[in-house]
């Protein structure tokens, strides 16, 4: 069992938890992954670290309730534990070498994004941070990004808070003015994604993304986070929890995998109403 | 407790398996990969004087055709994980799985056997094993076919699928129907010359295409050894085919690191892992006495 020794509510859908894990605190890298099980029969949700503290061995994850499970993890309070806790695992974002960086995130993705931008940014790399949100109710984590960004613009879809339009405005405009990034690392939705590779391919510059398919064993056993590269005018099928869940941005199958991750949307849905029907009968 | 179902070995057993080991004095780890959490050279730093490997069988293999990302296409390991360690045959599971329909397995050794019977199980109308080559070269156990085909699984043999068909409505990209499979294309094989094994070779009849109408499709061709673990401990050598290669006790080439079970000789069977197990228990045993 491990023990939730922090809670914070970060925006009305996301929620942070501190985690005591000494283990997956000792090994965790930037861009890599837990996967976790709330009790016995629950399901097996993968989360990227986003944060570690080694000497008190815990991990930070981050999680927008969207399902049955994470609705059941949000109602977890500190002081209170969950079942299974394992990791740290995947392939470790590669930061080698990269001087001059710009970081995109896309909502609950700025949660994965943000220890990618510390650890640039503790290396001495140049960091430029793009974060989008819906609206002003749905940002996080601005102070975090602040404190650790040369340049940081936040943009809303709505104008509420920042600048008013998507992560792709402020990208095409540095770019269009000669910025020259070593790699645009984008973590978010998987049509923002899709859309800054395309800003970002007139001009040549390398993207890294953080890809998040339906997984359920996380080690290369089950096959169910499976996607499609094109490498070199050759299909080729990888695994994001062993092969990733970083890739190249101009390999990948953006509309395949947006397809795979409706495939229990219905499912869903229905947990998590169920869920929160349950929550309700308990309340009372 | 992970993919092997229930009909086949009951997890009461599995449990009581594991309670003896307890009893005995065991301690179990869970929750610790090794390769990722901790290496194997960590274990010996931590005070360990030997190591046993018996991480079992790895990465699922497809076959590389068209369509075989569509929704409702598994692997026979996802298919029997959510089904058996999530528990997604209960009513109301918290893990989703393709239920009912028609289901095409496409492989003939044990597993896809289980992950036939399985599918029956959650509620499959119709369920087919789909092999390419003849009911003689079917490498499952013949109890396993002659209880599948008691259940009513239909074997369509020297067949091989070419393609998976997926709903497509080009006048609605929002569909939520888009991406799930529809169908799968098959040519008829017929036996050739056999290859170098002696097993004869599966050839292609000419102009035999159909198609089945099913709904979910589970590729069940075998796995590649998981890689994890290799490619983290320096040293430890593997065939061409990824396993572990060993002596007869059980010793990899690196000392005091024994292996065992599918890490080794790729997807075979509990019994000849137990076996493996116990030469090994026994082999460390004596050199730890030494």
């Amino acid at each position: 069992m491990y023990k939730i020794v922090e809670k914070k509510v970060l925006n009305p859908t996301v929620i942070q938890l501190w985690i005591e894990a000494p283990l997956v605190a000792n090994k965790a890298k930037p861009g890599q992954f837990i996967i976790l099980r709330v009790d016995e029969d629950g399901e097996r949700i993968p989360l990227t670290v986003a944060g570690v503290n080694k000497e008190k061995g815990t991990v930070k994850i981050i999680f927008q309730v969207v399902g049955g499970t994470t609705k059941k993890l949000s109602y977890k309070e500190a002081g209170e534990y969950i079942q299974d806790f394992v990791g740290p695992l995947g392939v470790a974002t590669h930061l080698d070498g990269l001087r001059k960086v710009c970081i995109v995130g896309g909502g609950v993705g700025c949660a994965i994004a943000m220890p990618i931008a510390e650890a640039l940014h503790a290396m001495g790399a140049h960091v430029t941070s793009i974060i989008g949100f819906r609206n002003k109710d749905l940002l996080i984590l601005e102070d975090e990004f602040k404190a650790c960004s040369d340049v940081l613009r936040v943009m809303t879809d709505d104008g509420s808070y920042g600048e008013h339009g998507n992560v792709t405005v402020p990208l095409k405009e540095m770019l269009e003015a000669g910025e020259k990034f070593d790699m645009i690392i984008t973590i978010g939705p998987l049509i923002m994604m899709k859309f800054v590779v395309a800003t970002a391919k007139p001009f040549g510059t390398p993207v890294t993304a953080s890809m998040n398919p339906i997984m359920i064993d996380g080690t290369g056993m089950c096959g169910g986070c499976r996607l499609t590269l094109n490498v070199d005018g050759k299909k080729v099928t990888k695994f994001a929890c062993v092969d990733g869940p970083d890739f190249n941005g101009y390999e990948i199958d953006f509309d395949e995998a947006m397809s795979r991750g409706r495939m229990y949307s219905d499912f869903e849905r229905h947990a998590y109403e169920n869920s929160c029907n349950l929550f309700k009968k308990e309340v009372q | 407790m992970y993919g092997i179902p229930e009909f086949r070995l009951p997890k009461k057993i599995v449990a009581k398996e594991v309670d003896t080991l307890k009893k005995l004095g065991v301690k179990i780890e869970t929750n610790v990969v090794i390769g990722k959490t901790l290496t194997i050279d960590e274990l010996f730093e931590m005070g360990y004087e030997a190591v046993f490997i018996g991480s079992g069988a790895g990465l699922p293999n497809f076959m590389g055709i068209p369509g075989e990302s569509l929704k409702g296409v598994y692997s026979a390991n996802e298919f029997l994980t959510r089904s058996n360690l999530m528990k997604s045959y209960l009513q109301s599971p918290e893990t989703p799985i393709m239920k009912g329909g028609k289901v095409a397995v496409v492989g003939g050794g044990n597993v896809a056997m289980d992950a036939a019977r399985t599918a029956l199980r959650l509620g499959a109308e119709k369920v087919y094993i789909v092999y390419r080559r003849s009911m003689e070269e079917l490498p499952a156990r013949r109890e396993e076919v002659e209880h599948a085909e008691e259940e009513g699984i239909e074997f369509r043999l020297l067949c091989n699928p070419t393609e998976i068909l997926g709903y497509n409505n080009p006048d609605d990209v929002r569909d939520p129907k888009n991406g799930f499979v529809t169908g799968m294309t098959c040519v008829r094989m017929e036996l050739g010359e056999p290859d170098e094994r002696g097993r004869r070779r599966p050839v292609v009849i000419p102009d035999s295409e159909f198609t089945i109408d099913v709904d979910t499709v589970i590729m069940s061709i075998g796995t590649s050894p998981n890689p994890l673990i290799k490619s983290t401990t320096e040293g430890l050598e593997v065939n061409r085919h990824g396993g572990i290669i060993v002596n007869e006790d059980g010793l990899t080439s690196r000392n005091a690191v024994y292996a065992g079970g599918d890490a080794v000789t790729g997807a075979a069977t509990v019994i000849s892992a137990m076996g493996a197990g116990k030469t090994a228990a026994k082999a460390i045993d004596e050199a730890l006495s030494k």
